[in-house]
């Protein structure tokens, strides 16, 4: 490449916004309907759920039969990329473990996702045991701005009236289906209550949006919507505000460093085109990092200048640090009773029908804070993996004719088996708080570069006693509504396997990496999140979370993201950025 | 937009599943995908994935001899019935062929287990599996299909006849054949309003208030 040069644009736009995900769009959307001038820095391809979902498509009509093998969540999966992509590694470091998920793509990991979206409480912000730093914004400073997300991009639940779940303003939910009934009675026999569930899904016709189609239940929603019944920040977010004529998008375009001046302000962005390989720079007033909370870090990490000597906006050293994905762990079986069930369209939506908020008290536990619990089952579509592990089912109860049965088997009367069992099975998933550490980290790996040249993140992450607690506790609560229901119960996850805790990263709500806070030598961005050395560069991401409760993150992203794009505009007015 | 409004978006003017579906449906939705169906290209799949495909369906794995033990240990699995047919009216044999080459930690216990079968076969009847006798291959079958009553000697065989169970039920149930066997009702434009009152009804759960 001996014609490689740096080509510069002679335009500055008003902000350029870095990543088109649940923060990257919601910044662009406010900022463009406000009429500000954004480019908006994309780093995979066009995605518009209209045209390139893969919903309602049938099991054969993929030769893998849906199976997971180039697509993490399966080959209908919206999500381009996965943990791995070809030419863009990350590493880890003292034999630690951490997953990172990308998506590259017009509205990032928002395609795909599970549509769970719930808001932090009072005590999610503000913790009263004194075991991580409160939030510099309490649940009332973000209440105003969780309640315009709710209208603008619709969610459905249920008032409950519970103090650290507050209500939105909802849709109606969907019904339960059949094994969440029998969930939710073995759930409250166990004391576990049960509500519906919360998800940002059009159960029924947005009010006021004319371009967004309501649900028409089919459970798809991890393929994205083509009639946009459900929230992705492509469809809600960004080509909405396309329309507006004041957002420019380029895609495929991998930023590779903050520019800034002597003084330390952001002055643009350089990226690399992955179309024609070349190197581009853009001018803008504003810098918006959306980018996700491992690559916002890694951007900043790697916009070293004089001004900035630690990487930008680290003069405090926190960058990175206090890294912290939710808990997982899981359990499932089926329930006897349900054999030979009869047959009907339950696909319902495509997120959760119902939920378990925490519900205990943590004095006499012995782990901090708390986890929900997510529930599914049913009569799904068969896809690769159905009727797996037959011989560890069919042996446990009796055949037709009452007769104990051989477990295993072929034939005649195992085909029947399948038929019998399908829809019997139930299965649930905690999903539990996290405590921030300084020791979980990410930082720029010394000595590996990616195929554009950009320093890699390198991960150090461990799990301490608090989430291997918490996991045995799930699976404690597991193995009893499980067993209240009825259920036969899959193999128990022990000690063997830290009781099903997932490892980090793998619950992909990673958050944390760019906190907010008061005092700028603890922290790298002021309480709207604007960075404490620049004042225009802003984070719009989940990088900003000083702690996250067990409420997954996107709900609160949005709303953050929104509040931070309002003042940006009330900045602007003054004259500030 | 309300529901009748979203599926107008879909291009269709009824709640019918029948029209959504056709609409829908892919050049030829009955046939797997094929290195040709696939080169025109499929929206919202990347390039790398069509390219990967499109070699994988150009490989070869099994030998010819694989291929016909893999039919007839599918057929055994998933015979035909009254109510469908069998595993290789249903192209499990192909399934399996293209699954091992997409998810390769099948090719080594699947190449293995064949040639395991294929020797005991041998050490029995004197002949390879396919070429034994109906019932022969019926009397080794019975000695590794049953994990719990199986002879420590026969635990491989157990393990390569539970992952051709595994593949062949999940090749069969996949198809247009095997989701109607199964009566799967989904994957189509609904309203859905909760169990139905006769179920709910059967099972005892009228009141249950969530």
């Amino acid at each position: 490449m001996e014609d490689l040069q740096i080509k510069k644009s002679g335009t500055t736009y008003d902000v350029v916004v870095v990543g088109s995900g649940a923060g990257g769009g919601m910044a662009a959307y406010v900022l463009a309907n406000a009429g500000v001038k954004v480019l908006l820095l994309e780093a995979g391809p066009f995605f518009d759920p209209q045209k390139d979902s893969q919903q309602l498509r049938w099991p054969w009509e993929s030769a893998r039969r849906g199976a997971s093998s180039t697509r993490p969540f399966g080959d209908f999966d919206a999500a381009f990329g996965g943990w791995d992509i070809d030419g863009e590694p990350y590493t880890t470091k003292d034999k630690t473990e951490f997953y990172w998920f990308r998506s590259r793509m017009l509205g990032g990991r928002t395609n795909h996702w599970g549509r769970i979206s719930l808001r932090m409480g009072p005590q999610d912000f503000q913790p009263t045991d004194g075991l991580t730093d409160p939030w510099p914004i309490t649940y009332d400073d973000v209440k105003p701005f969780y309640d315009k997300v709710d209208r603008l991009i619709g969610i459905y639940g249920t008032k409950e009236g519970l103090e650290n779940e507050p209500d939105g303003i909802f849709l109606p939910p969907p019904k339960p289906r059949l094994n969440e009934l029998f969930i939710t009675q073995g759930a409250r026999k166990a004391g576990v209550k049960v509500i519906p569930g919360r998800g940002s899904v059009l159960t029924e016709a947005l009010p006021g949006n004319k371009d967004r189609g309501a649900c028409f239940f089919c459970g798809q929603c991890g393929r994205s919507c083509k009639i946009y019944g459900d929230f992705s920040a492509s469809s809600c977010l960004v080509i909405p505000a396309i329309k507006t004529g004041n957002l420019k998008v380029i895609t495929n375009a991998m930023v590779r460093e903050i520019l800034t001046d002597k003084d330390g302000l952001a002055t643009g962005v350089s990226y690399v085109n992955k179309e024609d390989m070349q190197e581009y720079q853009v001018n803008a007033k504003t810098v918006v990092l959306g980018a996700s909370a491992g690559e916002s870090a890694r951007i900043l990490l790697n916009s070293k200048s004089s001004a900035h000597p630690g990487g930008l906006a680290n003069s405090s050293g926190v960058v990175g640090k206090y890294l912290h994905d939710s808990t997982g762990s899981s359990a499932g079986g089926f329930l006897p009773q349900l054999l030979d069930r009869k047959r009907y369209n339950e696909d319902g939506v495509g997120s959760v029908h119902i939920y378990s908020p925490w519900w205990l008290d943590n004095k006499k536990l012995n782990f901090p804070r708390g986890y929900h619990i997510e529930y599914g089952g049913g009569l799904h579509m068969p896809s690769y993996g159905f009727g797996f592990g037959m011989h560890k089912m069919n042996g446990m109860v009796p055949d037709r004719d009452g007769k104990p049965k051989e477990a295993g088997g072929y034939g005649a009367s195992l085909k029947d088996d399948y038929r019998r069992f399908y829809g019997t099975q139930v299965g649930m998933a905690g999903r539990g708080t996290a405590i921030a550490r300084a020791d979980n980290y990410c930082e720029i790996d010394p000595n590996v570069v990616d195929k554009f040249g950009i320093p890699v993140l390198r991960f150090h992450y461990n799990w301490t006693t608090d989430e291997i607690n918490q996991a045995k506790h799930m699976q404690d609560t597991f193995e009893e509504v499980l067993h209240n229901m009825g259920a036969i119960h899959g193999t128990k996850q022990g000690p063997e396997t830290n009781y099903g805790l997932e490892a980090p990263g793998k619950i992909i709500h990673e958050v944390g990496t760019i906190r907010m806070g008061d005092d700028p030598s603890k922290s790298a961005l002021n309480k709207y999140c604007q960075a404490h050395d620049c004042k225009n560069l802003f984070v719009v991401d989940a990088a900003p979370f000083v702690q996250q409760g067990d409420k997954n993150a996107t709900w609160t992203i949005l709303a953050l993201s929104m509040r931070t794009a309002e003042y940006i505009l009330a900045q602007r007015k003054k004259l500030n950025v | 937009m309300n529901r009748r409004d979203s599926l107008k978006a879909l291009g269709i003017g009824t709640l019918s599943a029948t029209v959504l579906l056709e609409a829908c449906k892919t050049p030829d939705k009955n046939t797997p995908e094929t290195a040709e169906t696939i080169a025109g290209g499929t929206p919202g799949r990347q390039p790398e994935e069509l390219e990967r495909e499109k070699k994988l369906l150009a490989d070869k794995f099994f030998t010819e001899h694989e291929m016909a033990t893999i039919t007839v240990l599918a057929n055994i699995i998933i015979p035909k019935d009254a109510k469908s047919g069998s595993a290789s009216d249903a192209k499990v044999p192909e399934f399996i062929e293209f699954i091992v080459k997409d998810i390769p930690d099948h090719q080594l216990p699947m190449r293995g287990g064949l040639r395991w079968l294929d020797v005991q076969a041998l050490n029995r009847y004197g002949k390879t599996f396919v070429a034994s006798s109906s019932a022969q291959q019926i009397e080794m079958v019975d000695q590794i299909a049953y994990p719990a009553k199986a002879k420590p000697e026969m635990q491989q065989g157990v393990a390569f006849f539970n992952r051709m169970r595994d593949l062949t039920a999940t090749g069969f149930f996949t198809t247009e054949m095997g989701v109607k066997d199964l009566g799967f009702a989904g994957n189509s434009p609904n309203k859905w309003v909760g169990v139905p009152a006769d179920v709910l009804k059967q099972y005892g759960l009228e009141n249950l208030v969530v």
